[in-house]
């Protein structure tokens, strides 16, 4: 019954969707209040009838209805039920459903903190984002339906790539759909703009904080995926540049270009089709990871099972919706003006330069996605593009945008001096330097790449406490706390995700540069010694898991007398796909992780064990949770609220109404 | 106005377009298998369904033969097996089933309940025989000729359409040719 009852919720959805796209904008052409008013409520019913069919499909998952082809292939009886629940986004047509979740609570969340915007810009956005939401349904529908039944059901399901049967797992799909699917009310916040043919400073600062929200959880999410990676593979490794992580990692890079270029829209009316542009381009890019996951068309270990149909629907989803917005762009923004002129030695021309980078790297990565693809369709043979082809085309790509990630915020706008900037970046060079050459030397040995990154790292924290000390002394004087609290939201999430980037440095500069391992064959009572630990391989016992067994090792950990940790690393067989996995026991300590995953059985007693000590990788992470957190602190500024309250005060005396009290 | 700078990006996006409509076309899983034109490995199983017996791949020398890795557990193979089922029934080459990696009560409960294909099936419980023959995920399926020599490999479900483009074309080649 519920099966049913969620196809019939989708199939509504997709009605009201498809009301939702056309009549508001005829409204919005027309000037027509009813159709105008329309948007919300069918934006609404939709969110409520997607939610439904998703809440069908999880009900379907926790009852363990194998009726369901779907639910049969990703779950079964032994899986527990947190990951049953987990199970619904573990396949194609489920996280289709995810994805099309999103969509409706991004919707849901617009027709909720815009009612302060004009009634037809908000009806118009709605539209566009009705428009997606029709392409999703259809698809969903019409080609990969989740509540297909499966006659007669199967006795027991299939159960859950047991890959996916781990914590990181059930929340890394929804952040990443989340961020990825938010740069939707970007893109819907630009159509609009174009359709309206109106691209001021205004538009910019409506889209920015939808624009800062889905960037900085699509900054969460990708992490917790690199962090997935990172103990469930056992490898040690966190990024793998695979096609499907640069699928998602291509929308971050033009959505981190999309938010400074938004900010120069709103501040200075400059880069207006430029920040246009970005804006299509990062949800384009989005488009395009689902249809590279989905398709078939690239080898990855994500890929999800593949029917050429699913190819062709997506593809053409694409054509259409990519294709008529920058035909859309190009007819609209011909006539935009330049806005703002700038020097060349600018913040506006900083910020350009990053835009630029940031684009072109985002095309490299592009680049080593497809050319596997490119070449193979040229009949050239095939191969793969890995590590070594992307590491040097993005390291001397960032290098600059990050050197001058530094010097921005402290260049004026419009006009900046660049011997003036030098004396007020002198100190933070000196601390750079200096660290470059002492932090390597401390850590044992130094290389030029080592230094590099610390330079770049240290010369990012250096100049933001300079332009925080100045931003300080501008503010009104008064106590420190006072002038504290003067200071913007968005000044603050920046300087927090500014760090949060050098963070980030540090840990991928030093576990590169110092990272040790060593693969050694253990006896009970063996062992083995890595930068200064010894690790004692104590035992090993057999354990069961709710749907699998595993050998659980003990391992302690000392160094010279004094003991650190007990690590009980496993390797498990799950029992329905008889699929064994490793699951590494790691020792997270600030500075340095001890990391220790079970090889193979050479014997009951005797295995391989692998160990590595990685200095300061949790700063990986910690660096992308302080990007994450600076881009909600910014997103949240008081500011956007204070402005579009009197926005629409105006717009309220405007049409002659007394201000009614702010909402 | 238009003005064609602003044009570019559509033309960039077309012609990735292009790009990527062709790429549908192509299958990146389609790594051409080593195996390709090499003898199949040697096996010597029990039967599935008569455990005293065993099959080998040399019992099939002098025939062009089906070999279809199938499994209880295995969803894709239930949704392939009325194919492989109709092509067995046709009678145009015998199959054999290796049946991997399962127990031997629910591989013949299986059969019993959605129909036996296979002339017989040899019963690969710890998956030895799968490794030689590079199994990756099941099912898969192999057409071996006379001389024992692998010619073609199918990974994933056989559909009615690859039995039409491929198996079919192939099988009376080999059956020509000798």
């Amino acid at each position: 019954m519920a099966p049913e009852l969620g196809n019939f919720a989708l199939i509504l959805a997709l009605c009201i969707a498809l009301v939702q796209s056309s009549l508001p904008l005829i409204g919005a052409a027309r000037g027509d209040a009813a159709w105008i008013a329309l948007a919300r409520r069918a934006a609404q019913a939709e969110f409520l009838f997607i939610a439904l069919a998703f809440g069908c499909l999880t009900y379907a998952f926790v009852t363990n209805d194998f009726s369901v082809k779907y639910v049969a292939e990703h779950s079964n009886t032994q899986l527990p039920l947190a990951y049953r629940v987990a199970a619904v986004w573990g396949g194609h047509e489920g996280s289709l459903l995810l994805w099309t979740l999103m969509l409706g609570l991004w919707m849901f969340a617009v027709t909720i903190f815009s009612r302060s915007l004009p009634r037809a810009m908000v009806a118009r956005v709605l539209s566009v984002m009705g428009m997606i939401a029709v392409g999703f349904l259809l698809f969903m529908l019409l080609t990969s339906n989740p509540f297909d039944r499966l006659l007669p059901a199967a006795a027991n399901g299939r159960d859950l790539n047991p890959l996916l049967q781990d914590p990181g797992m059930v929340f890394h799909p929804p952040m990443l759909y989340m961020g990825y699917v938010g740069f939707s009310v970007a893109f819907a916040f630009s159509m609009a703009a174009l359709i309206d043919g109106r691209l001021d400073a205004t538009w910019a600062r409506w889209s920015r904080p939808w624009t800062t929200v889905a960037w900085s959880v699509l900054t969460l999410g990708i992490a917790l995926g690199s962090g997935w990676s990172y103990y469930v593979l056992g490898w040690g490794g966190w990024w793998f540049w695979d096609p499907v992580e640069n699928a998602s990692f291509m929308p971050w890079l033009i959505g981190t270009a999309l938010v400074h270029s938004l900010a120069v829209t709103e501040k200075r009316g400059a880069f207006r089709s430029w920040t246009v542009f970005l804006a299509i381009l990062a949800f384009s890019l989005s488009l395009l990871g689902t249809f590279l996951v989905r398709s078939g068309v690239l080898t990855s270990v994500h890929a999800f099972a593949t029917d050429p149909k699913r190819g062709i629907f997506i593809l053409a989803f694409l054509t259409v919706v990519v294709g008529s917005s920058f035909t859309l762009f190009a007819w609209r923004t011909s006539k935009v003006g330049l806005g703002g002129r700038f020097a060349l030695v600018s913040r506006e021309s900083m910020l350009l330069t990053n835009n630029a980078l940031l684009l072109v790297a985002a095309g490299a990565v592009l680049l080593g996605t497809l050319y596997p693809l490119a070449l193979d369709a040229l009949g050239l043979g095939k191969l793969s593009v890995g590590p070594p082809y992307f590491e040097a085309v993005f390291v001397p790509l960032m290098a600059p945008a990050l050197f001058l990630m530094g010097v921005g915020p402290i260049a004026r706008w419009k006009q900046a001096s660049l011997p003036e900037l030098t004396v007020r970046l002198r100190w933070a060079l000196a601390a750079s330097f200096a660290a470059a050459i002492i932090v390597p030397l401390a850590m044992g040995r130094w290389s030029a790449m080592i230094g590099f990154g610390i330079f770049l790292a240290i010369w990012i924290i250096a100049a933001s406490l300079v332009s925080f000390r100045t931003q300080l002394a501008g503010a009104v004087t008064g106590r420190i706390g006072a002038r504290l609290a003067q200071l913007p939201g968005s000044y603050y999430g920046m300087l927090l995700a500014h760090i949060g980037v050098a963070v980030f440095i540090v840990g991928v500069t030093l576990v590169k540069g110092y990272e040790a391992e060593t693969d050694v064959r253990m006896d009970v009572g063996d062992t083995a010694h890595l930068h200064g630990y010894t690790f004692r391989f104590a035992g090993i016992n057999h354990v069961d898991g709710p749907n699998y067994t595993a050998d659980r090792g003990t391992i302690e950990v000392t160094r010279g007398t004094e003991p650190v940790v007990t690590l009980h690393p496993e390797k498990r067989l799950f029992t329905v796909q008889n699929m064994p996995m490793t699951e590494a026991a790691i020792d997270a300590g600030f500075t340095r992780h001890l990391y220790v995953a079970l090889g193979d059985a050479l014997s009951p007693t005797s295995w391989v064990v692998r160990i590595y000590h990685k200095p300061f990788v949790g700063w990986i992470w910690g660096g992308c949770l302080l990007m994450g957190i600076g881009g909600l602190v910014a997103a949240f500024d008081r500011r956007y609220r204070v402005r579009a309250r009197s926005y629409s005060a105006q717009a309220a005396v405007a049409a002659g109404l007394s201000p009614s009290p702010a909402n | 106005m238009l003005r064609a700078r602003f044009l570019i990006p559509a033309v960039v996006f077309a012609a990735l377009v292009a790009l990527l409509a062709i790429g549908l076309t192509l299958d990146p899983r389609e790594v051409p298998s080593p195996l390709i034109n090499k003898p199949a490995p040697a096996f010597n199983l029990p039967q599935l369904d008569r455990p005293e017996n065993t099959i080998s791949q040399k019992d099939m020398l002098g025939k062009v033969w089906m070999l279809n890795v199938w499994a209880s557990w295995c969803v894709s193979c239930r949704e392939e097996h009325a194919t492989v089922l109709a092509l067995a029934r046709t009678g145009v080459l015998p199959v054999i089933g290796l049946n991997y990696k399962d127990e031997r009560a629910d591989g013949l409960a299986w059969l019993a309940r959605l129909g036996n294909p296979y002339q017989t099936s040899a019963f690969d419980h710890d998956g030895r025989v799968g490794i030689d023959y590079g199994v990756y995920g099941v099912p898969e399926t192999y057409i071996i000729d006379k001389a024992g020599v692998i010619r073609y490999k199918r990974i994933g479900a056989v559909t009615p359409e690859v039995v039409r483009d491929k198996i079919l074309p192939l099988v009376k080649e080999l059956n020509g040719n000798a």
